[in-house]
């Protein structure tokens, strides 16, 4: 059998770091393959290449048995080639069918678009209204809007980033029928993760990346996962350990807080209620976009709201600010490292004084003592192994792991009684994101009490005591973590609407 | 104290035209995302290189050209800067303002009282005798009659063709559109320059028919209140024609009541069409869903692509 | 192919060398248009920049104008400078300039023929409440409706100028004038003025207060919380809402110091260089020190040094009006362009340029 796409060689370097090293590998027709590796490892890049955003800088590529090389998406898209995107793809302010005309390269007249939509939806189970604002639909709808937009196409190869990181385990089940559909009807897919057990699960045949380069390939179905992940990362890791013990007084309620979004297109808090004791991890789980980055606003005292909606250690603080709520012990560690976490273009130093001004007393009679912000930066580089030059190194220039351990560690350091994070080891490394974990732990078993928002479900399954699944705004009752299995979870984040959704349609 | 509607009405219109040209651009620009606060000085230089255009060639036409062509060429510097050498906007565009104003002095040297060329109306002097309708709809310049089709055709083509989709969606998030393959900083330089041809005509227009003068800084902040109406129309085109004609009315009432020598203190009727521009602005975005919605949510941010 | 690369941390020798070399390619492109106005280019910005200081029978006259000039720009870029720096954009400072001066004035003339020592001190506060009070127009729209604050301070100034056209006709209008337009001259009469306190070089109380304004700001900047809190404000908003900085406090604070200044600079210039309220006294500052502040990188020395510099280009201008004949509005288009090379040149401190076949996406 020939090969779909055969690549060969191909190279791409970036000032300081090498993201592809003469990488090789073949995708036949109607094959899953997944692309397996770290954050970082270049599959970005590697599929960029493929799609005709980045152009390499050494290497061939064939489709079809004849040279390939697409000069644009549009060429690439000509060519048969269709990339359905983890983030950055689709227009909130325009509606399903806008957004899906954008990605084609004639789109039939309105009205027609929008029954062949209607047809392609109804085809493979991905119930859609072209009508509707894309910045209304959640996460999983939206990508079903990228996935009918490429399939509009007839692609011969459908690139796929990350599919699953937004969706609910009920969702992924949809997912997987409408892939294993779709290369049984002959379209190859080239399928991103770093997730072992799903890649078991779905793909034909994985190509692993470390560094770069290819460091080995394999049939998922024939290996077990600890060898995948081995070859991935290149060595074994350690799960986060931590001793039982019994949780202490109840330091941070949070009773019927409701809130309106900020943004048009954010998620409303609706009758949110959750209570955290001394050494326990609360886990709160849910698909992107419910309401996680609101629950954090509203917990840090970046939003405010009625006064007894968040009481700390039975005082009323919801009408404070973050400073006010920092200097009793309430500190937190918001999902966006760049712009939100930590501002871009100030040194760790700086970046240091964000948060830890009052707690760290880096202040005196508001003016700002260097030397000893500088200390505290040089003591959480050191602590936390953040690989950096120094403290007046701009926060941009961190890699992702390395400035989310530094982050995190700036709040720990400050000896919370409760510490809020969201997505601590969101494209984190494995190793960064185990020492993160491990830190939680470690901060917990210390008679503080973490809260963890997390899309990553086996993270929260692996360190939480309790967990409680965010919906729309909603906060499910809390469940003990331990036992729990995905069908339960799946259920409490609200998948089950879907189901129905999809049976019918069947 | 008598006021005469009819020829409020048609003062109204030709009051507005300038503005309303310079406002059509805007929206077009900043619809792909960029907010170009250079708008008063495209609209001078157009004001200068039209009217000397039209004193050297007697040819309005070719004012009309020059004018758009002077517009174009300044919004090119700003295009420039801010989508190839990735500077701030805001900084660009108030150097824009600063340097057309310069400009536009300097060009203007020996200019001021001079008589440019009689710009005929497209229609017949008869049909403008015609009571009350006449003078409205039949007695301006063919350049008002094309700032109205302006708007129609800015409506149009945004709402229903795929150039129009483009353009929406690269304002709306210029990720997206590139990761989809759109040339980004392409589409934003063409609407840009669109920008310049109709600030540098409203402003010809404006020297040319309006006031048949050059007068140093004669725009008197007219390309600001041109930005006013794009964010008071929410970004959409038939509300920019309706808040140019209300800006034009005040504007040419104000003029009248002045004339009329009624009681009202001259500093007060001076200010107020700025005063009632800060009014409905107010009014505007306290509004805060409308306003959010139709805003261009890329607007004004520095686009670069880094692969 | 050219393409721009981010650097990971902006080029500390790019952003210090990129003014002088805007200044460089300015004198160059410069010289050109004086060429296409039929002008010897060299001797043109020789006579700009090198004859206000130098010129053996100008320079007397000349040389302290440069301060007399710088005082007000500078004054006013500080307070521009920490709004711009917050993303709070202020470009109305020559509407409260225009108010300040009025307010203060009126607080001497009330006062008038009073030669009380306090009335002096008294006006340059009124004045700095005044360009305060103008301010806070656009401050509170903005923070209680969130309207443009763009907008809303430079159609102010369009207002300003009816009430400075009214004032200096009207109600400030000097009785002993025979009806002539203008205040009375508050710089000849004691108690009012603003003297040059030393002889010969410029000095008023104005260029003092420019000078402190620069050392505070320095001292704001570098070593204040609130130094910091405007820095992240404008580099990072969410970071700063999140490090609990008030974004209400802070457009308030940064609206109100920067038109307090310009009401001050107002101030200090209608009670000593112009010497009275007429109906052309502003002479442009408030705009033209939105190019200083650009020009000093929004730091407290640069905007020192870059309002020297647009002070020296103001003088040179005169000069070369009066030496060579050059129109006045060339000098108004050179500042702008000036302020153009600079804007270009920026991409140099934050991207490095790399030349080769990697492919300029978009």
């Amino acid at each position: 059998m020939s090969a779909l796409l055969e690549i060969k060689g191909l190279t791409k370097a970036y000032p300081g770091v090498v993201a592809n090293d003469d990488v090789s590998f073949a995708i036949q027709p109607g094959e899953v393959h997944a692309l397996l590796g770290e954050n970082g490892a270049g599959k970005s890049t590697l599929v960029k290449m493929i799609y005709g955003l980045v152009r390499p800088d050494a290497g061939t590529m064939t489709l079809n048995g004849a040279d390939y090389t697409p000069s644009e998406p549009r060429a690439a898209r000509a060519s048969g080639v269709a990339m359905v995107f983890q983030h950055f793809s689709l227009f909130e302010a325009l509606s399903v069918a806008e957004n899906i005309a954008l990605g084609m390269e004639d789109p039939p007249k309105p009205r027609d678009l929008a029954q062949r939509i209607h047809d392609v939806s109804r085809t493979y189970g991905l119930p859609l209204d072209p009508a509707r604002l894309v910045g209304d639909l959640s996460a999983g709808e939206r990508q079903r809007v990228e996935i009918i937009r490429c399939l509009l196409q007839d692609p011969k190869l459908l690139i796929m980033d990350e599919p699953t990181s937004v969706l609910t385990p009920q969702e992924v089940e949809i997912l997987f029928h409408t892939l294993r559909k779709l290369s049984a009807e002959g379209t190859a897919i080239l399928y991103i993760s770093h997730k072992l057990e799903e890649i078991r699960t779905l793909c034909d045949a994985a190509t692993i990346l470390r560094l770069g380069k290819v460091v080995g390939e394999c049939t998922p179905r024939e290996v077990s996962a600890a060898q995948m992940a081995e070859m991935m990362v290149g060595k074994s890791l350690s799960q986060p350990a931590r001793d039982e013990a019994e949780p202490g007084e109840v330091l941070l309620t949070v009773a019927g807080l409701s809130m309106e979004p900020a943004s048009p297109f954010g998620t409303p808090l609706r009758h949110v209620g959750l209570e955290v004791r001394a050494g326990e991890v609360l886990g709160i789980g849910g698909v992107a976009g419910n309401g996680q980055d609101e629950l954090l606003a509203a917990l840090s005292g970046e939003r405010r709201s009625a006064p007894g909606a968040v009481e700390f250690k039975g005082a009323p603080i919801g009408d404070t600010g973050p400073e006010a709520r920092r200097k009793l012990g309430l500190l937190c560690a918001p999902e966006e490292r760049l712009g939100h976490a930590a501002a871009p273009d100030m040194s760790l130093t700086e970046n240091a004084v964000l948060t830890g001004r009052v707690r760290k007393g880096l202040d005196q009679n508001g003016f700002v003592g260097w030397g000893k912000a500088k200390g505290f930066a040089e003591e959480i580089i050191a602590r936390f192994d953040v690989r950096t030059p120094g403290p007046d190194v701009a926060a941009r220039a961190l890699s992702g792991g390395n400035l989310q351990k530094y982050v995190i560690g700036r709040e720990i350091l400050q000896d919370p009684d409760v510490l809020v994070v969201n997505q601590p080891t969101w494209g984190v490394d494995a190793s960064a994101a185990a020492a993160i974990r491990q830190a939680l732990l470690d901060l917990a078993q210390n008679g503080a009490a973490v809260i963890v928002i997390s899309q990553d479900l086996d993270e929260l399954l692996e360190i939480s005591d309790r967990f409680c699944a965010l919906n729309e705004g909603r906060l499910s009752a809390p469940r003990p973590a331990r036992g729990l299995s995905m069908e339960e979870i799946g259920l409490m984040l609200g998948g089950a609407h879907d189901m129905h959704e999809v049976e019918a349609a069947q | 104290m008598s006021i005469d509607l009819v020829a409020l009405t048609v003062a109204l219109i030709t009051v507005s035209t300038p503005v309303l040209l310079a406002a059509i651009g805007e929206l077009v620009v900043e619809k792909s995302g960029v907010l170009n606060l250079g708008v008063e000085g495209m609209m001078i230089t157009g004001a200068v290189v039209g009217f000397v255009t039209a004193v050297e060639t007697g040819s309005p036409t070719l004012a009309f050209l020059a004018g758009m062509g002077g517009g174009m060429a300044l919004s090119l510097i700003f295009a420039v800067l801010t989508q190839l050498l990735l500077s701030n906007q805001v900084a660009t565009g108030l150097a824009l303002t600063l340097f057309g104003l310069g400009l536009s002095a300097l060009l203007g040297v020996g200019y001021p009282g001079q008589t440019p060329p009689v710009v005929t109306d497209p229609f017949p002097a008869a049909l403008a005798e015609i009571l009350v309708v006449g003078p409205i709809l039949f007695g301006h310049s063919l350049v008002t009659y094309l700032s109205v089709l302006l708007v129609a055709a800015v409506w149009y083509v945004l709402a229903f063709t795929r150039t129009g989709l483009i353009l929406r969606a690269v304002g709306e998030s210029h990720e997206a559109a590139h990761a989809l393959g759109y040339k980004v900083v392409r589409i934003r330089i063409l609407a840009i320059l669109f920008g310049g041809a109709c600030a540098g005509l409203g402003g010809a227009f404006l020297s040319v028919v309006r006031v048949q003068n050059w007068i140093e800084g004669m725009t008197a902040g007219a390309g600001w209140i041109a930005l006013a109406l794009v964010v008071f129309a929410s970004w959409k085109p038939w509300r920019v024609l309706f808040g140019a004609y209300l800006f034009g009315g005040i504007a040419a009432l104000q003029l009248r009541l002045q004339a009329a020598e009624i009681g009202v203190p001259v500093a007060l009727l001076d200010a107020s069409p700025y005063l009632v521009t800060i009014i409905v602005l107010v009014l505007i975005s306290s509004d805060r869903s409308r306003a959010a919605l139709n805003a261009p949510a890329a607007l004004g941010r520095v686009f670069h692509a880094s692969s | 192919m050219i393409r721009l690369e981010k650097r990971p941390t902006p080029s500390r020798f790019w952003s210090l060398s990129t003014p002088v070399i805007a200044v460089i390619l300015t004198m160059i492109a410069g010289g050109l248009m004086f060429a296409a106005l039929g002008q010897d280019p060299v001797e043109a910005i020789r006579v700009i920049f090198w004859d206000p200081l130098f010129h053996p029978q100008f320079a007397s006259y000349s040389r302290p104008q440069l301060l007399v000039k710088a005082g007000p720009l500078i004054l006013i870029a500080i307070g521009l400078s920490l709004g711009f720096r917050a993303g709070i954009w202020n470009i109305g400072a020559e509407g409260q300039y225009i108010i300040g001066a009025i307010c203060g004035a009126a607080f001497g003339l009330a006062l008038y023929p009073s030669e009380n020592i306090l009335i002096f001190p008294g006006m340059v506060i009124v004045g700095a409440l005044g360009g305060w009070a103008w301010a806070m127009i656009p401050g509170i729209l903005k923070t209680r409706f969130r309207t443009n604050e763009i907008l809303v301070s430079l159609l102010l100034v369009y207002v300003a100028e009816a009430i400075l056209a009214s004032a200096a006709t009207n109600w400030l209008r000097n009785p002993e004038a025979r009806g002539f337009p203008g205040s009375r001259n508050l710089a000849r009469h004691p108690g009012t003025d603003n003297p040059e306190l030393i002889a010969g070089t410029g000095m008023h109380w104005g260029v003092v207060a420019a000078f402190i304004a620069v050392i505070a700001a320095y001292v704001l900047l570098n070593r204040h919380v609130l130094g910091y809190q405007i820095k992240l404000a404008g580099q990072a908003p969410r970071a700063a809402r999140f490090a609990g900085v008030e974004p209400t406090r802070l457009v308030l604070l940064c609206l109100g110091v920067s038109g307090a200044l310009a009401g001050m600079a107002g101030l200090f210039e209608v009670s000593g260089p112009a010497g009275q309220i007429s109906i052309d006294f502003n002479s442009g500052y408030g705009f033209t020190a939105i190019i200083v502040a650009f020009l000093g990188r929004l730091h407290p020395v640069g905007i020192l040094l870059a309002g020297l510099l647009m002070a020296l280009t103001y003088i040179g201008g005169e000069l070369a009006q009066l030496m060579l004949g050059v129109p006045a509005p060339a000098i108004q288009a050179f500042q702008g362009m000036l302020l153009f090379f600079l804007l270009a040149l920026d991409v140099l401190s934050n991207f490095r340029i790399r030349f080769g076949t990697g492919r300029a996406a978009a």
